[in-house]
């Protein structure tokens, strides 16, 4: 019996992203603000849409199967599959999201070898950016292209987001240049990366996924530190998604 | 009157408790014995309400337990209450009580003396914080549990034990028994590092200290006699528990990783003889489990082996999440398991002398990462994940503990080389991870599949 309709839903903790597969190929996409409520976000999300199968991963994918999902899977197993299909011969994909990141590391068929997360720290996640970006008083869709106007880049030595901000508002106060601030916060958070990174090892092709991947900054910074090209997909916060849906495709 | 312990005792279906039971009209009497061992009586209170909690939902809520899993419940539930009262009755006719905090410290000497050994290690986060009132919050969470639970006068144990015997383990256990010794007398047994030839040796001087403080502290002289009827006692209760275990080693499941673990943590606090009985006749039922086919988990459950630090009672986090996650635990390579009850004592010798050999020969066959290279260790991993028949091993390691994190490198090394899937976990006794934990232990089910 082939499925006609599958809806993947990667619930996380900042955004809901919503895939729908027709027949195999993605037919819509549609990522919203996951906002107080979960639950009534993935229900609004899906209600516009007519599906006959649901697949839900995510931080919140528990809640989902209790209320509408018919299957559930984790977000590493979901980033392999849908890092897979774009990439078939993608075999590292790293993914930094709002609040976590993770290094996986897949066979040939999209099946998950070697995981490592990192969900416990600030650090190395899109949060990072964001707060940063705040303190520089930058846009967010701006921050990454603003650090790439200068060559020069400004320190940051802490690890801690906390301490880290407090750094940033003293290199500010102490009249440092605040495309330079950014760059070294962009670099900051690639090496908070690349320890993850090493954990697993690479092996290309390598994907990059996630909202953070949407960087150009970042994906620079990142491809030299590692020394190879990362595959981005043209929309890198659906790869979770993606990759639900395809676990119900027959 | 605590509501928590009534609320336990009439959750009780064990028929042996009865005579507990009717002695509901003495509970009172538990609060007097409490202030007189010096508790604090809110926070001991406290205690206990977060414990039912725990037992309510990670052991008593699960399916088709065995029916003589009842006694063991029970144990639970009369921890803090009747079995401390039996502890303190003891103590009146003149037996000690001797607490203890390691699988090294050999229980059959203190038998021989004729005192009781009771394990005094904590389980819990909730007497955590007032560890950290003293200690760095980077210390291992068993140590900062068991500390905190002193410190903080929530456990009946710590004021009844007449001496506690401590190791030299790891760093945290060797410094902490310092700050533990100005609440109670301390011997602390020297264990080697190595075992070569000198560390046996020094070994062998350890377990004669042992035995001599022993004899100080209960003014009863250890005999070839007594000590052969302490040896046998510690034998029959792990042959008892290896029995338990082989059982788990069949395609059906009599019994839940979670219960099975359950048992294991309780044979440090309970009576020995009475404890093997117990066990005994849970290995009768699982037995005739086993041959009508019932089992708690479907067939399909994929089969888990947790090796790396003890889980002491209340702590059941990783099991719980790996049982809830639709898979099940099938062995557990830890002080609260395989290292516990693995080899007996050599029973046949001539005289006092060389029994006491053989029980020094058997404790330094304990593989825990203390003991460096300790390539055993990851032999009997291997060898326990084929017996078991296992799908995936999970490292269980309690947070900041150097010797099992740094012990798992090589462990993961050598069972990827045996085609074996492992997953290693660094966690505490909080509810913290709870979140992270199980998506990383779905994720390795989702390997596994």
């Amino acid at each position: 019996m082939v499925e006609i309709r599958v809806a993947g839903i990667d619930i996380g903790s900042r955004t809901t992203k919503l895939v729908l597969l027709e027949e195999g190929k993605l037919s819509e996409f549609q990522i919203v603000d996951t906002g107080l409520n979960p639950l009534t976000r993935s229900k609004e999300l899906l209600s516009g849409h007519r599906v006959d199968r649901i697949v839900a991963t995510g931080y919140g994918r528990h809640l989902a199967r209790t209320h509408f999902a018919d299957n559930v899977i984790t977000e590493i197993k979901a980033h392999a599959q849908g890092a897979h299909f774009l990439f078939p011969q993608c075999r590292t994909i790293i993914d930094v999201g709002g609040q976590d990141s993770k290094v996986i590391r897949i066979d040939e068929n999209g099946l998950v070898e070697d995981f490592e997360m990192n969900d416990r720290c600030a650090a190395g996640t899109g949060r990072f950016l964001e707060i940063m970006a705040k303190t520089l008083s930058f846009k967010m869709e701006e921050f990454g292209d603003q650090a790439m106007k200068t060559k020069r880049s400004a320190n940051i030595s802490s690890t801690c987001t906390v301490f880290s901000e407090s750094e940033v508002v003293s290199l500010i106060a102490g009249g440092e240049d605040r495309k330079s601030i950014a760059l070294g916060v962009h670099q900051a958070i690639v090496h908070r990366l690349s320890a993850m990174v090493d954990k697993i090892g690479l092996k290309e092709d390598i994907v990059f996924a996630g909202g953070v991947a949407k960087n150009r900054c970042i994906a620079s910074i990142l491809e030299k530190r590692i020394g190879a090209k990362l595959c981005i997909p043209k929309e890198p916060q659906i790869v979770g998604a993606l990759g639900a849906a395809l676990t119900e495709k027959t | 009157m605590p509501h928590s312990l009534i609320f336990w005792l009439r959750q009780s279906r064990c028929v042996d408790c009865i005579d507990l039971l009717r002695e509901e009209a003495s509970l009172s009497n538990y609060e007097e014995m409490w202030k007189k061992l010096g508790l604090d009586l809110t926070r001991h209170d406290e205690l206990l309400e977060s414990l039912e909690g725990t037992y309510e939902s990670i052991i008593a809520s699960q399916r088709n337990r065995p029916k003589t899993m009842a006694y063991f419940d029970e144990s639970v539930s009369v921890a803090h209450c009747a079995r401390v009262k039996e502890l303190v009755d003891r103590k009146s006719k003149g037996e000690k009580v001797i607490g203890t905090f390691c699988i090294y410290v050999p229980e059959e000497v203190i038998l021989a003396a004729g005192a009781t050994p009771v394990a005094l290690c904590g389980g819990t986060q909730f007497s955590i914080p007032y560890a950290e009132a003293m200690l760095p919050r980077d210390i291992c969470p068993l140590i900062k549990s068991t500390l905190g639970l002193g410190l903080g006068r929530m456990c009946p144990y710590l004021p009844v034990v007449d001496m506690a015997v401590g190791e030299t383990t790891c760093d945290g256990k060797k410094k902490t028994w310092e700050i533990l010794a100005t609440m109670v007398p301390m011997h602390v047994m020297e264990v080697p590092h190595k075992k070569e030839q000198i560390d046996r040796e020094l070994w062998s001087k350890e377990v004669r200290l042992m035995k001599d403080k022993m004899e100080a502290v209960t003014h009863r002289e250890i005999t070839f006699d007594t000590l052969k009827q302490g040896v046998g006692t510690v034998n029959r209760k792990r042959e008892a528990l290896t029995q338990l275990h082989d059982l788990r080693k069949g395609p059906v499941l009599p019994i839940s990783g979670k219960d099975a673990l359950l048992v294991t943590q309780l044979a440090l606090l309970d009576d020995s003889e009475r404890f093997a009985g117990k066990v005994e006749k849970l290995n009768e039922e699982l037995e005739e489990r086993a041959k009508k086919k019932v089992e708690v988990f479907p067939p399909e459950a994929k089969r888990i082996l947790v090796a790396g630090c003890p889980m002491v009672v209340s702590n059941w986090k990783i099991h719980h999440l790996v049982e809830t996650s639709g898979a099940a635990v099938v062995c557990d390579e830890t002080c609260t398991g395989f290292r516990y009850y693995a080899n007996s004592v050599e029973e046949n010798a001539a005289d006092l002398d060389e029994l006491l050999e053989n029980v020094a020969d058997r404790y330094l066959k304990v593989n825990c990462s203390c003991f460096t290279p300790n390539q055993e260790r990851v032999d009997d991993v291997i060898d326990l994940a084929k017996k078991y028949s296992v799908d995936g091993v999970i490292q269980y390691v309690l947070q900041y503990c150097h010797g099992y994190n740094i012990e798992a490198v090589k462990m993961e090394h050598a069972l990827k080389k045996a085609g074996i899937p492992i997953l290693k976990l660094e966690t505490d006794y909080s509810e913290e991870d709870i979140g992270p934990l199980r998506t990383r232990i779905e994720a390795f089910l989702e390997r596994l599949d």
